[in-house]
């Protein structure tokens, strides 16, 4: 028994200190926020009146919070939707030797360098929507300009200043931004598989598009699902970029919870703020949660 | 691991003509696969363009008709201004990105050292449960949380930001270092333990001088992260005192925006981290990577 302790002790007393740190910033403070969520505290107040579920089942009833639900939905579907076709298929253009294969690879990832807020004040410019209802407007400006004058007018539209699909014009700079990222993810997969597996598919006489569907996109499989997993998670908790093109936090076209939860705080209504917090939490960990738990069990095998 | 994971690993290009029936065609796929690779660096410039060339207009091209065209006027102006507002900030910024980098890597350093070569009953649980940190919405923390950083005593600004980006931080630091770890040879520590080296003689003398490659990812991956911050900036400074994220927002939000001077600051914003890409390309992408691929 001594043994093992002297064996083990050393190790868990250098964990100690972020064991100690992650447990207290974590987990201490995930129940505490739990906590405050299940309370009256709408003001500034302290109150730790404790009113159970009201403020989930008020929130979950507010058609502003059911709205910012459907624009997570949809900012969600656009943005991975987006990132995986220009991931993939900027991957497969320079997955087979190019040249100047290494300048395209640059400039495509470049974007995800840049903060959101600072790619939000060229986005905001880009994605303004002055006088869309006259085309070609004097006072028209960014994207819509430049639409006009190509010859593309028709595709000038009001951006985020929509209620229903407003929200998708908010996934074109997180598109924009981060498709250089999962086109480096599927790179990295493309190169995961053996030369030897496709010599073999095409000898075989597989056709081109058999072995993709049979040998390739199988091998790719893990890397998509890291894709979907990461932009998933980062799509439920953007914040920063709206901020950064909407002026108004609390614009009801592209409320999101994690921006409502913002104006909750700024309002100094502390329970509604946590509660927003705890469902964003949920919607995380159900994505998360099964990845942590296969990707470790993978790992045992 | 650190040495650019996408470089081809030598995979003889000769080989692909095996099944190539038709050399013209060949060649026009290429044409059209270089046209469209063009198309979409041009699609991806076009924010750059349109940020570099407003920095430099003045009221001379405030007119909507003149705004994808080249300054007529190379105006200064608008760079000056941001350059006033944005240094305290930049000045701020690096006073707590860099020790905050430093200091989250040196403990995701030891504890990716634990958990891959020291391990103890458990570990993988306890492994798990770090790495959870590194997905959660903050959002879910937030409020008990400012109410934490009061009765502490942290002040808003640097110091606060500072514990901040350290503590969570931490989680994908130890998953960076424990991976890179994983593929070192544990007869290296067998050896020095039989020599009699504990813990932290094993760990200075065999560990840690071949852990550059690691710190060098690391330290890129803190650094681009925390200079990029805007949440736990919004929460626990103010433009009096917050980084250059928190007064760039001031300079660039509202309702009436000077675009000339906001564009010229989100450049100069841009520009550390830029740099690292620049110059620190592979290893950028590299910390990418290992965030997410195993093995």
């Amino acid at each position: 028994m001594l043994r093992r302790v002297k064996h083990w002790g050393p190790g868990l007393l250098l964990l100690a200190p972020t064991i100690i740190l992650v447990g207290v910033f974590v987990y201490w403070l995930i129940i505490e926020n739990f906590r405050v969520s299940l309370t009256n505290q709408h003001t500034a107040k302290p109150s730790n009146k404790y009113v159970g579920f009201e403020n989930y089942t008020n929130l979950l009833a507010d058609p502003n919070f059911q709205h910012s639900l459907w624009n997570l939905l949809i900012l969600t579907i656009v943005f991975l939707g987006g990132t995986l076709i220009f991931g993939f298929l900027w991957a497969w253009m320079l997955d087979k030797p190019a040249k100047g294969e290494g300048f395209f690879r640059a400039v495509y990832l470049f974007p995800m360098s840049v903060s959101f807020i600072a790619s939000g004040v060229v986005w905001r410019w880009l994605l303004s929507s002055l006088q869309t209802d006259q085309p070609g407007g004097e006072r028209t400006t960014g994207l819509n300009r430049l639409l006009d004058s190509v010859g593309l007018g028709f595709m000038q539209n009001d951006w985020w200043s929509n209620p229903t699909w407003g929200i998708a014009a908010i996934a074109v700079p997180a598109i924009w931004q981060l498709s250089g990222y999962v086109m480096a993810l599927f790179l990295a997969g493309f190169r995961g598989i053996p030369e030897e597996l496709r010599e073999a598919a095409r000898i075989d006489g597989c056709s081109e598009w058999k072995l993709y569907r049979h040998v390739i996109f199988p091998q790719l499989n893990p890397v998509m699902l890291s894709a979907v997993i990461i932009i998933g998670h980062m799509s439920l908790k953007l914040f920063d970029l709206i901020r950064a093109i909407v002026p108004d936090a609390n614009t009801y076209d592209v409320q999101v919870p994690a921006t409502m939860m913002w104006v909750k705080y700024i309002g100094s209504d502390y329970a509604d703020a946590a509660a927003i917090g705890m469902i964003l939490l949920v919607l995380v960990a159900l994505v998360v949660v099964p990845y942590l738990m296969y990707t470790s069990r993978a790992e045992k095998r | 691991m650190a040495t650019s994971i996408l470089d081809r690993t030598a995979a003889p290009a000769a080989k692909t003509a095996l099944g190539a029936p038709n050399p013209g065609r060949r060649r026009i796929n290429r044409t059209l696969k270089y046209a469209l690779l063009m198309l979409f660096v041009v699609i991806v410039l076009i924010p750059a363009y349109v940020l570099f060339i407003t920095s430099f207009k003045g009221s001379a091209d405030a007119d909507p008709s003149r705004a994808w065209f080249l300054p007529t006027t190379w105006e200064t102006g608008g760079w000056a201004k941001a350059w006033t507002t944005l240094a305290p900030a930049l000045g701020r910024t690096f006073a707590l990105v860099v020790p905050a980098a430093i200091i989250s890597a040196t403990l995701g350093s030891i504890n990716g050292y634990v958990l891959s070569k020291w391990r103890f009953p458990g570990a993988n649980v306890v492994f798990t449960l770090i790495l959870f940190g590194m997905f959660i919405p903050y959002q879910a923390v937030m409020i008990p949380l400012t109410q934490l950083m009061s009765n502490l005593g942290v002040p808003q600004g640097v110091p606060s930001l500072m514990l901040l980006h350290i503590v969570y931080g931490l989680p994908i630091c130890t998953l960076i270092f424990r991976n890179y770890y994983e593929s070192v040879p544990s007869e290296l520590i067998e050896a020095a333990r039989m020599d009699g080296a504990g813990i932290l003689r094993t760990y200075a003398s065999v560990i840690f001088p071949i852990s550059a490659p690691g710190f060098v990812v690391v330290l890129i991956w803190q650094f681009t992260s925390a200079w990029n911050d805007y949440l736990f900036a919004a929460f626990f400074s103010s433009g009096r005192n917050g980084p250059v994220t928190i007064a760039l927002s001031f300079l660039a939000g509202g309702q009436l925006t000077d675009y000339g001077a906001s564009m010229a600051g989100a450049l100069i914003a841009s520009v550390p981290t830029l740099l690292v890409y620049i110059l620190l390309g592979k290893y950028f992408v590299g910390g990418l990577m290992s965030g997410s691929v195993k093995g």
